[in-house]
């Protein structure tokens, strides 16, 4: 009897402490989430051709793999496949990936490894078409005209071997957040154009805020050891002089402009960047901006839409600009962006296609550069006024920045393994190893690779 | 396993006496109705510990889409195989270094709270069913939950600890000290699991020892070297057998503190990491080595319980 009670007091326990860890890991991502709902002021546009596709595909099941669970993103997926759904009776399983992107990467890899079928449409990274083009549906018969509709160089991107494997969704590219009011009460008319002013700046304007937020910190970025540093990396590079981690099929990571820059960087962790800024991706280092805490940040434009909505700190004190670069340079910003592509094991591959021409359509494409401040992929979305207004980042000053992009051209199927021995180096930069020591490593590990 | 090593000894004896009909009849049946375990075993671990041994001879990838080659030996001693490999290296000793630490921790922990939750005192069971606690909580919410907890900026550890003037600055504990953070973590998660055996052994030894022990003048330190120690031996064995091996796989707890941080680097890890990027032969030979570095261990404690029993 008394085992019994026992027995039932540590059930109860142990479910009452499920519940408080689930809730403690929810509190940490409600804030964001929470205000999204209210920042919606778009709805998702009709589905063109309804009741042509609810004949044809009514009451087939399609998974679609779509963006993670952080920030407007999911909401907006919510929306557009509820949407969906309402208009052509094709039932919609929404699946998030994972935050980090190489996270995202493992798990269609071990998908399509596996020729699993439950996969049907996947959001994909820029880099991953020349990976994954085997195991996708060629979408020109289809989309091919759609497609025309989307800047070139994308498509050309999601091109492979003459197969258009993925149709792109949205855009990204990095840039500089700042918080024009602290600017403004420290003396400054504008943002910085160089690292070192950047610097300086930050320094200044820490100190000073130190003295009523001892957690304030000067810039923040994406340091974690994972794909995101790859891309914040290729920008430091790029816009000192350092290039582009690989040029003409040979790595060229090892040089002294390269190895100058990061040691700058070496020195920003844990002085005007917090020490555990080399654990922090997207979200990491969104929250402290969005709360006040830090003066400068390097983010995807993403970040502009929840910052700029009711809940957030900093609310109508921000602005956005090109990132910063080194005395003699220019400015750089990262491509980034998502396709969408159908899976070649999935069993509704028509009703996945309609779901994707829908995806990618210029009012989707539009009703996602508002509600969730997404970069277009079509020109013309770009220059509507009502997407001009709601993403100041799209005014030519800052659109028409060089963009650089990641060295998946030369390395397609290893893009995953050489983007790693990027990041882990960086980050091992970061944490404090001289980057004349690691750089040499890096570039052995690259060519070796590429061999 | 655990338990058929603590009941090794009878089955010795056993076997070494000679077999009447009965006995060889019982024995036809016990195998007969130990057939369908058997079977799932080899279908569910033989099967692909198999093909593992297989493609690790193998250049079997993912993504590349060319036929797989046999290759021999050459993922393990080949120029760019196993022998060579030093990021390998680094993550056999990030694992030993976590094993060692934790272990002895867990060990140590669990040893205090058996003893306690063992003596009478109000309350006793609310206190054990309060002490499983964490050991409930799935690892990667409760890895979730110390991440949030470790923030260097919004951390409640670091918030508690500037208030009470320990620390004068929030610390990036996950940045400057990854390897006790995750420790940390497991040694809070796992610590109940080795109390709750460590108590089962406990609470098998006859009070009358303790009783006849006073009654000769021995103290309590006395009595736990000379009494409990000893008979909880065989429990102990089954706990540190079990938190070794558990601990020599870890996965988890690294990969939701650093992802693919290159310092923190488990085996486990690094094997996920090979794989995912296309390279199956050679994961293949990595999970072979793992299997074989864990072997080493098992053999050891199994020859020592061996030694124990004789």
């Amino acid at each position: 009897m008394k085992h019994r009670a026992i027995l039932v007091v540590a059930g109860l326990v142990a479910a009452g402490a499920l519940i408080a860890s689930i809730s403690v890991a929810a509190a940490g991502t409600s804030p964001a989430r929470h205000a999204a709902l209210t920042a919606a002021t778009v709805s998702p546009p009709a589905v063109p051709n309804a009741k042509a596709i609810r004949k044809k595909y009514h009451g087939q099941q399609i998974t679609f793999v779509g963006d993670n669970a952080v920030g407007n993103s999911h909401v907006r997926d919510m929306n557009l496949v509820a949407r969906f759904q309402k208009d052509t009776g094709i039932k919609i399983k929404l699946v998030p990936h994972p935050a980090a992107s190489d996270a995202a990467y493992a798990d269609l890899v071990r998908n399509f490894a596996s020729h699993s079928s439950s996969y049907d449409v996947m959001m994909l990274d820029v880099v991953w078409p020349g990976a994954f083009a085997p195991y996708l549906v060629d979408l020109k018969p289809a989309l091919g005209k759609q497609a025309k509709l989307h800047a070139a160089g994308i498509v050309q991107n999601d091109t492979v071997g003459g197969k258009l494997v993925a149709i792109p969704w949205f855009g990204d590219f990095g840039i500089l957040y700042y918080r024009t009011d602290l600017l403004n009460k420290y003396g400054y008319s504008s943002p910085p154009s160089t690292w070192t002013q950047l610097d300086a700046m930050a320094k200044k304007i820490q100190a000073g805020e130190r003295k009523s937020n001892p957690n304030f910190y000067g810039f923040v970025w994406q340091g974690n050891a994972y794909e995101g540093l790859t891309c914040d990396a290729l920008e430091w590079l790029a816009s000192s002089g350092g290039g582009t981690f690989i040029a003409n099929g040979k790595a060229t990571i090892n040089n002294k402009n390269a190895a100058k820059m990061l040691n700058i960087v070496r020195g920003w962790v844990g002085t005007i960047a917090p020490r555990g800024v080399t654990t922090y991706t997207e979200e990491n280092a969104r929250i402290p901006f969005d709360n006040g805490d830090a003066a400068f940040m390097r983010n995807w434009p993403y970040a502009y839409s929840i910052g700029q909505q009711s809940g957030s700190a900093v609310k109508g004190k921000f602005d956005v600009t090109v990132l910063p670069h080194a005395a003699g340079q220019h400015s750089v910003g990262t491509v980034g962006g998502w396709q969408l592509g159908v899976s070649k094991f999935s069993k509704h591959k028509a009703a996945a296609i309609e779901l994707v021409r829908y995806l990618t359509s210029a009012a989707v494409e539009k009703y996602d550069a508002i509600f969730n401040s997404n970069v277009p992929t079509i020109p013309s979305v770009a220059l509507n006024p009502a997407v001009r207004r709601t993403n100041p980042y799209l005014k030519p000053a800052i659109a028409k920045v060089a963009r650089v992009t990641r060295p998946s051209r030369y390395l397609r199927g290893k893009y995953n393994k050489g983007s790693q021995i990027i990041y882990q180096g960086i980050n091992q930069i970061e944490n404090g190893s001289n980057a004349n020591s690691v750089l040499p490593r890096i570039q052995s590990q690259l060519n070796a690779l590429l061999r | 396993m655990s338990s058929t090593q603590a009941e090794a000894p009878p089955a010795y004896r056993f076997r070494r006496r000679r077999r009447s009909g009965l006995e060889r009849r019982k024995t036809r049946i016990a195998w007969l109705l130990l057939l369908p375990a058997l079977a799932v075993v080899a279908l569910v671990a033989f099967y692909p510990l198999g093909v593992t041994v297989y493609q690790s001879f193998t250049d079997k990838s993912f993504l590349a889409l060319t036929p797989t080659k046999w290759i021999g030996l050459k993922n393990y001693f080949g120029p760019t195989g196993l022998i060579h490999d030093t990021v390998f290296r680094d993550a056999i000793y990030v694992t030993l270094k976590f094993t060692a630490i934790t272990v002895f921790f867990e060990f140590v922990l669990g040893m205090i709270i058996a003893l306690v939750v063992n003596s009478s005192f109000k309350g006793r069971g609310a206190m054990r069913a309060v002490m499983l606690v964490p050991w409930a909580i799935p690892t990667v919410i409760s890895a979730r939950m110390w991440q949030w907890m470790f923030d260097d900026i919004y951390g409640v550890i670091n918030d508690a600890l500037v208030r009470l003037h320990v620390i004068d600055h929030s610390i990036a504990w996950t940045s400057v000290h990854p390897l006790a953070t995750v420790a940390a973590v497991d040694i809070w998660k796992t610590t109940p699991f080795v109390a709750l055996l460590l108590l089962a052994g406990l609470q098998v030894i006859p009070t009358e020892l303790y009783e006849a022990a006073s009654v000769d003048g021995a103290n309590k330190w006395q009595q736990f070297w000379r009494i409990t120690l000893p008979l909880l031996r065989p429990a102990i064995l089954v706990a540190l057998i079990f938190r070794t091996l558990d601990a020599l796989r870890v996965f988890d707890v690294f990969y939701v503190f650093f992802g693919n941080r290159a310092d923190t680097q488990t085996m486990a890890i690094y094997n996920q990491n090979t794989i995912i990027n296309g390279d199956v032969g050679y994961g293949s030979a990595i999970s072979v080595a793992i299997f074989l570095i864990i072997a080493v261990f098992v053999v050891i404690y199994v020859t020592f319980t061996r030694v124990e029993e004789q």
